[in-house]
């Protein structure tokens, strides 16, 4: 599968079928920090995703505010 | 996962409550969220012309959405910091926004005001950008409140920044700030307006999910300035913690609400005077943004 993320924006291939939380884990990204987005919606940490997918991890994280 | 209100698919599962949602049940949680605060903390009533500060990210344009859908009287206020394409994108955010939804947005060039855009500040005072920043937005938003009549403003700080900055202001023991540090900071001089924070119940992944699933176009890139924020570290200590502790940030902050900050006030005792200059408050005689902007023009 594709996995997009920010900050700077980049892309990593991962293979296999797996949970969301296990694809985070993998990546060393804490849950917290991170909206999963599959397609125009938002999927949880117990989901299967697999090769034909396209995942964004965008964080939510931001220091700069009014 | 199943949504705790409905047994629908969830799109969020939020550990600290042990719960999960689906789209719409989520922006009930969120928006009842936002209603308790203003509630709990008095922040405004339905009567009140509210000032909502708003960056272009997710935070600042997810309680506006939230204000406006409950049907406050709001108003948006950007200040252009003149941050490159950073600035220019976060306003075309906030215009596109307001125009959206028929909403009121004022503009506030700092460059005007202080003298220097931004990214100039730091190399004609020495002060640092976010520290100049800061101040300026703080001075900016109450003398805007202030020339507009609006009697208070609203900011988009989540929980995680409210656990971020207690967690910063606890490692040095700065009293002050934690006498401060409050959900709703009522005004105590004719010059200063009410200062509120609507979404302090709300953790930063919550507000990016409603700013999300209600499909608001908010600026996901950063601040260049924002790099290596302390701020961020904190952040990410306490997201660790969440983590493997699920409700540490809320325990932490709301924790500090209930038994120290009460402690930390006792001992505040702060006299208010008028700058000398601008006329709006400050504990000194000249305020911290006419000498940062003397600062500026002294560099020129
Ligand atoms: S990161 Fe610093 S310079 Fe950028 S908006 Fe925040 S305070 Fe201002
Ligand atoms: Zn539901
Ligand atoms: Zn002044």
């Amino acid at each position: 599968m594709k996995v997009i993320l920010r900050n700077p924006r980049r892309e990593v291939e991962v293979a296999g079928r797996r949970r969301v939380r296990e694809l985070l884990k993998e990546l060393d990204i804490l849950p917290e920090t991170v909206l999963v987005i599959r397609g125009d919606e938002m999927i949880t940490g117990d989901t299967v995703v697999g090769d034909e997918d396209v995942i964004e991890l965008r964080p939510v994280i931001s220091g700069g505010r009014v | 996962m199943k949504c705790r209100k409905c047994g629908g698919t969830a799109v969020l599962e939020l550990r600290r409550h042990n719960a999960a949602f689906c789209r719409p049940d989520f922006i009930d949680f969120f928006r009842n969220q936002v209603a308790e605060a203003i509630r709990r903390h008095r922040m405004f009533t339905r009567e009140e012309a509210v000032l909502v500060a708003v960056s272009g990210g997710k935070d600042s344009l997810a309680l506006w959405d939230v204000l406006l859908q409950e049907g406050y009287s709001t108003t948006g206020l950007y200040l252009d910091l003149g941050i490159f394409d950073y600035s220019k994108e976060s306003k075309a955010r906030c215009e596109g926004f307001a125009a959206k939804h028929g909403a009121r947005l004022l503009i506030v060039p700092v460059e005007q005001e202080l003298g220097a855009a931004i990214p100039e500040v730091q190399s004609a005072t020495r002060r640092p950008t976010c520290s100049a920043c800061g101040l300026s937005k703080r001075y900016l938003m109450n003398r805007a409140a202030l020339e507009h009549g609006f009697p208070v403003v609203a900011t988009g700080h989540n929980l995680d920044d409210e656990a971020a900055t207690l967690f910063g202001s606890i490692l040095h023991w700065q009293t002050e700030p934690l006498a401060r540090q409050s959900p709703a900071l009522p005004s105590t001089h004719a010059k200063l307006v009410r200062r509120v924070k609507p979404l302090y119940r709300l953790s930063e992944r919550e507000t990016a999910a409603y700013a999300f699933l209600r499909r608001i176009d908010y600026i996901v890139d950063e601040c260049p300035f924002a790099k290596g924020a302390t701020s961020l570290m904190h952040k990410e200590i306490l997201n660790r913690l969440e983590d493997v502790s699920p409700g540490a940030k809320h325990n932490f902050f709301f924790g500090f609400l209930e038994k120290g900050r009460p402690a930390f006030e006792r001992l505040a005792d702060v006299v208010l005077n008028e700058c000398a200059r601008c006329g709006q408050v400050t504990t000194g005689t000249l305020c911290g943004f006419c000498k940062l902007a003397d600062q500026v023009k002294r560099a020129r």
